[in-house]
């Protein structure tokens, strides 16, 4: 009893002991904040990754594909048919995207997806990650008219606007074809001139400058082009070459596409495409293809829903030839993944497939070269992977789960946090070594009292006791004011982050680098409990030793004591 | 609390009874209980025994050697165990002594320098006597006063209390000697800074409880506090803290902390030698007082001749030795 009310009251009078308090509270706050953050970016992270790949992919070694993917999965259901929810084919191949930007062509490097629209929803959360509402609530490849989002939709209302956005999709489209065609007759025009030609006799011409409608008429004229250009270029033809050649890039009129493949298609149309009124096929691409992000966190677009982009892909003939198609962007797509987001571009399978030659002209079947299979809640995708790992030769398939996909990053993440709190928690050692030198102050300080308890028969162990249990009142006390400290600090700390970025002049958290805009955080009690429990821990092992002097302090001496 | 003193200072006796089983040889102290076996202590209670005199009649509580059944003269017949030790023959002429030495010797070390402070000290203590020791400064009063008060341990010679040996006990024994059967109070009162009079006076009793005790107790070990503090003329300052009291209120609360476990001895370590004449002169009156209306055993010590005029008994401490 003498123990509690003395350690009650010496905690009471001395105010040095705060230290310590002070000390192992700003541990168990860093510590609570740290792992509270960092849970939040892994599962950020973990949700992110999880919601772009399936539970469990099966793939083929050969980028050519499995033949017949039907077949596969029947035989996937076959292997683990009661964990399966859902399947998907795709076709994953690397390529590269072409899109026209100020004057630029602008190069990427991409994986392109091709992916069944009406499947694709069933197996992944692809579609809640596109820039379109209603492309969130049904997948399509067709250019939506507008009303694309102003915002991020997943980042809530503190994220910054994207005006660009605005004019996205149809009207983007049209006006980009009225003006090119503005830009195709003004040159016409000043060729013209140039070669000596007068340009008003010619009937073309006499039509009212820029109206869209009068535009597509032109566009519409299919047979035109080719006429002006035999009508034109004769004369001069080897001056005017390059001048045309640009003016085929500036454009992209369908005649002057430097990649074969193009013309080819529209001739299986058996039309002649309006840039105003058509689309190619439906690309979405990733948004950090084709934007970047300035110094004020906005997003900066290069191109918008509705322009044109060329991909280029290996046909399946070996050697593989380039083959080059053109797709219209009818949406981006935003999972804040940024490895993803720059890399991947989805256009319908049936379309790749064809264009790289996977389909069997006989029965029309394609090849696909990844099945994405949606597990049943509750099934562990470990263990399907394996019954498919044994059911299909590793020689040729590969199975794999989400998480294996991107084991590093993950366990670069846990790495990572392990050795923060480790370090952390060194702080709070150092906590500790701060309460051995108060305590022992303390203990020099009450040697006499010490001494006049013993006179008074308090046994060592009781003597020990009081500083043992003023260590643990210090733990206690600490990390209890630390853990409600810690927690405050997690909720507000967006709000934190903010005015320190605003005290210091520089961003603490840059949404430019990590693709958020908010600090996730995550507060797992299981965390907090450890946390403060080792911090008690540690408080009372720190006054082991002094505890362990005064108990062992001489009374007489301890008496003497002046 | 005598049978708790008996059965610390029978587990003290224990580890040199050559005997194969301890259940065996439990000492016949227990009140009542047959002699099992005369042990080493036994053959020589009755030298002590005879103690429950009249005057220690008014002391609130029973002593042990009172209630010592008279049937412990059958162990005197049994067969002495040869780890009988030398130091327990002790004269038969030996009165109803509560507190007595045998050729104490102390010595300090400073470096490799050995002190000797006393050599060979010869005291003895009746009961309800209230004897002064005086000498000079650094004559050995205070270390002759911690060796009584089981704070040191002598180099050489023994201490008994009630007829037990006391010097040689093992700490937790010693400190519930000191607990509830020793009190003490100092020159410069040794209170607790932190904790009023109430519950500086408390802290004997804290110790003596446990947590659980203490609570289920609280009531009545405050009432038992407050009393205490009541008779040494401090009823009215229970809740101040030590720097709030004056000198001589600081000496009667240490000294309402000494009795409150109602000891039955009273060591004071120059109770006046912090206080003025008239002060000091109310401390002696307050002990003199607990002396006669209490039988309270008093062993003072002091350097002031007049302080220690007022004693029953007054011996001196010259040169390590006592001088009668």
């Amino acid at each position: 009893m003498y123990k509690l009310l003395l350690c009650w009251r010496y905690l009471r009078t001395r105010y040095i002991a705060l230290a310590s308090i002070v000390s192992v509270m700003l541990g168990v706050a860093t510590l609570i904040v740290v792992n509270a953050v960092m849970a939040g970016f892994r599962r950020e992270m973990e949700d992110r990754i999880h919601g772009v790949l399936a539970d469990l992919s099966l793939e083929s070694r050969s980028l050519n594909g499995m033949p017949d993917a039907d077949w596969h999965m029947e035989q996937i259901r076959k292997v683990a048919g009661d964990q399966i929810e859902a399947m998907t084919p795709t076709v994953v191949v690397p390529g590269m995207m072409f899109f026209f930007c100020r004057g630029n062509w602008i190069t990427r490097e991409v994986i392109v997806i091709g992916i069944d629209a009406d499947t694709q929803a069933d197996v992944s959360a692809l579609a809640q990650y596109l820039n379109h509402p209603d492309n969130r609530r049904k997948l399509s490849f067709d250019l939506r008219e507008g009303g694309y989002d102003l915002r991020d939709h997943q980042a809530g209302p503190e994220a910054p606007l994207r005006p660009q956005m605005a004019e996205a999709g149809w009207q983007h489209r049209r006006r980009t074809a009225a003006a090119r065609a503005l830009e195709e007759r003004l040159m016409r025009m000043e060729r013209q001139l140039q070669s000596g030609y007068s340009a008003p006799n010619h009937a073309d011409h006499q039509a009212p400058l820029p109206r869209t409608g009068a535009v597509e008429d032109n566009w519409g004229e299919a047979p035109q082009p080719a006429e002006r250009q035999v009508h034109y270029v004769a004369p001069s033809s080897s001056a005017t070459e390059p001048d045309f050649a640009n003016l085929g890039l500036a454009a992209t009129p369908p005649t002057q596409d430097p990649f074969a493949s193009r013309s080819n298609h529209d001739a299986q149309q058996g039309t002649t495409f309006d840039p105003a009124s058509q689309q190619h096929t439906g690309a979405i691409v990733g948004i950090g293809l084709i934007s970047y992000r300035d110094a004020e966190g906005m997003d900066q677009f290069l191109c918008l829903p509705g322009d044109d982009v060329k991909l280029v892909i290996p046909n399946v003939a070996m050697p593989p030839q380039a083959i080059s198609d053109e797709f219209t962007i009818v949406d981006l797509y935003e999972s804040k993944m940024s490895e993803y987001d720059a890399k991947f571009v989805f256009v319908p399978i049936r379309r790749l497939q064809e264009l790289r030659g996977m389909i069997d002209p006989t029965t029309g079947v394609g090849m696909v070269n990844s099945i994405q299979i949606k597990l049943k809640a509750g099934a562990d995708p470990a263990q399907v992977r394996d019954k498919l790992r044994a059911a299909f030769s590793p020689m040729l398939y590969h199975a794999s789960t989400w998480r294996d996909k991107q084991n590093a990053l993950l366990a670069a993440v846990q790495v990572e946090t392990a050795i923060l709190n480790v370090l952390l928690f060194l702080i709070i050692a150092v906590a500790g070594f701060g309460i051995l030198a108060i305590f022992f102050m303390i203990v020099v300080e009450k040697t006499r009292d010490i001494g006049v308890l013993k006179a008074l028969g308090a046994p060592a162990g009781g003597v020990m006791g009081i500083f043992l249990s003023y260590g643990l009142l210090l733990g206690l006390v600490g990390s209890g004011v630390g853990l409600v400290l810690g927690l405050v600090l997690v909720k507000y700390i967006n709000q934190i982050a903010d005015f320190l970025g605003w005290l210091t002049g520089r961003p603490v958290f840059d949404p430019q680098v990590y693709y958020f805009y908010k600090i996730p955080a995550i507060v797992n009690p299981w965390t907090v409990s450890w946390i403060v429990a080792g911090a008690i821990v540690i408080a009372v092992t720190a006054s082991v030793l002094p505890a362990w002097r005064a108990a062992r302090l001489h009374p007489v001496e301890a008496l003497r004591y002046e | 609390m005598s049978d708790e003193l008996e059965r610390i200072l029978r587990q003290a006796s224990r580890p040199q009874r050559p005997a194969p089983d301890p259940r065996l040889r439990v000492p016949p102290l227990v009140k009542g209980g047959l002699p099992l076996d005369g042990g080493p202590t036994l053959s020589l209670e009755t030298d002590v025994k005879p103690a429950a005199s009249p005057a220690a009649g008014s002391v609130p509580k029973p002593h042990f050697p009172a209630s010592k059944p008279v049937e412990l003269s059958a162990a005197v017949s049994s067969p002495p165990t040869p780890a009988a030790r030398p130091s327990q023959v002790q004269p038969a002429d030996a009165t109803a002594y509560l507190l007595r030495t045998v050729g104490l010797y102390k010595s300090y070390r400073k470096g490799s320098i050995v002190i000797p402070v006393l050599m060979g000290v010869e005291l003895t203590v009746r009961e309800g006597e209230f004897l002064a020791i005086v000498g000079q400064s650094g004559s050995g009063k205070s270390t002759l006063l911690h060796l009584l008060g089981t704070l040191d341990a002598p180099d050489r010679g023994e201490v008994h209390f009630q007829g037990h040996r006391i010097d040689n006990l093992p700490a937790p024994s010693r400190d519930i000697l000191r607990n509830r059967h020793i009190g003490m109070i100092f020159q410069f009162y040794h209170l607790l800074p932190e904790l009023n009079a109430l519950e500086n006076v408390l802290v004997p009793l804290m110790i003596a409880n446990g947590v659980w005790t203490f609570f289920s107790r609280r009531k009545q070990l405050r009432n038992r506090a407050a009393e205490v503090l009541q008779s040494v003329g401090l009823g009215h300052r229970l809740k101040h803290k030590p720097r709030e009291l004056s000198g001589g209120e600081m000496q009667r609360a240490a000294i309402a902390r000494a009795l409150v476990a109602q000891p039955e001895l009273l060591l004071a370590d120059e109770p006046t030698g912090n206080l003025d004449k008239r002060t000091g002169q109310e401390i002696i009156a307050l002990l003199r007082n607990l002396n006669q209306r209490q039988g309270l055993t008093i062993v003072m010590v002091t350097h002031d001749q007049y302080i220690a005029g007022q004693a029953d008994r007054v011996v001196r401490l010259v040169e390590g030795r006592i001088e009668q």
